[in-house]
């Protein structure tokens, strides 16, 4: 069975988030009021071949762990969905 | 025969013929290392040098680290040879776990591309056995994310275990407690985001990196 991942990664607590916070300064210059807690992550989407939704996640929380994310400065959630016509999870 | 030190060279590295020019300059030899190559020939110390390797997708390091070479300097590191990581170099030894902490974006969200001055805080290193402690070097900084963090824990270990090898004074990208390299616990690994191997020709504008790399080849030899 295939299943469709996404990997949604954002900076830990207490790592400072340049990114995010440039973002949010900028908002009240635009006209955007009371928007807090700004946040720049990034994405990652993939398809992967599994017996079922927990051996999908597990093998999708591996990768996620050893290679898409650096666990020193980054946390990760991952939505795992089944793809193909025949399932039934 | 004179001391050879290796220099990693993965798709996107830019600075290895720096590194090589900068150890011939100072009386050493420096070799070509493949990433593809699981073998450092028999090198004396390592520099896995700056760059973007593999372009820096995902984060910088992040694929390097799986290369073969990595594989064999993390061998040679954990046998005690001497392996310093320079700016890209040092983020690919982070991401491989020979070196604690990483390398997030700069504070102020520029590419930095500048003199620094760094204060040498301990001369216990593979990179810093021939300087003087509080020496400060004028030593240029090249990078988008050489802002150094770590956890709490870290920190405090890094400070007791005098493994905070240089500071900048003036810190120009935020890096927690103004890190600018540290080593890990055997002393033989050091990463640094500052490029000494810029720092060896009076035609670059110092030559106050050259006290680190001769550290470094007396390390090896």
């Amino acid at each position: 069975m295939q299943f469709s991942v996404l990997v949604d990664i954002r900076l830990r607590g207490g790592i400072s988030d340049p990114a995010g916070a440039t973002v949010e300064r900028a908002l009240p210059v635009l006209g955007y009021e009371g928007i807090v807690g700004v946040t720049v992550g990034k994405t990652i989407r993939f398809t992967i071949e599994a017996a079922d939704a927990e051996a999908a996640r597990v093998a999708a929380a591996e990768l996620t762990e050893s290679f898409l994310t650096n666990p020193v400065i980054e946390d990760a959630d991952l939505t795992v969905e089944p793809i193909s016509p025949e399932s039934d999870t | 025969m004179s001391t050879v030190i290796g220099v990693v060279v993965f798709p996107g590295t830019n600075c290895e013929m720096d590194a090589v020019e900068a150890v011939d300059g100072l009386g050493g030899t420096g070799r070509l290392l493949w990433h593809g190559d699981d073998d450092l020939s028999g090198v004396d110390a390592v520099i896995v040098p700056g760059g973007f390797a593999h372009g820096d997708y995902l984060r910088p390091g992040a694929i390097a680290r799986f290369s073969p070479a990595m594989e064999a300097v993390a061998r040679f590191a954990t046998a005690g040879g001497p392996v310093v990581g320079i700016c890209n170099g040092f983020q690919v030894l982070t991401e491989a776990g020979l070196l604690p902490g990483a390398l997030q974006k700069n504070s102020g969200l520029k590419f930095l591309c500048r003199p620094a001055t760094v204060r040498v805080e301990t001369t216990n290193s593979s990179l810093t056995g021939s300087a003087s402690v509080g020496a400060e070097l004028s030593i240029p900084i090249n990078h988008f994310e050489g802002n150094y963090t770590c956890d709490e824990r870290t920190l405090e270990q890094l400070r007791d275990e005098d493994r905070i090898v240089l500071r900048y004074v003036g810190n120009p990208n935020g890096s927690i407690d103004d890190i600018a390299g540290v080593c890990n616990e055997a002393r033989n690994v050091v990463g640094l985001m500052p490029h000494p191997e810029r720092a060896c020709n009076e035609l670059l504008g110092s030559t106050d990196g050259s006290v680190l790399i001769r550290s470094l080849l007396e390390a090896a030899a």
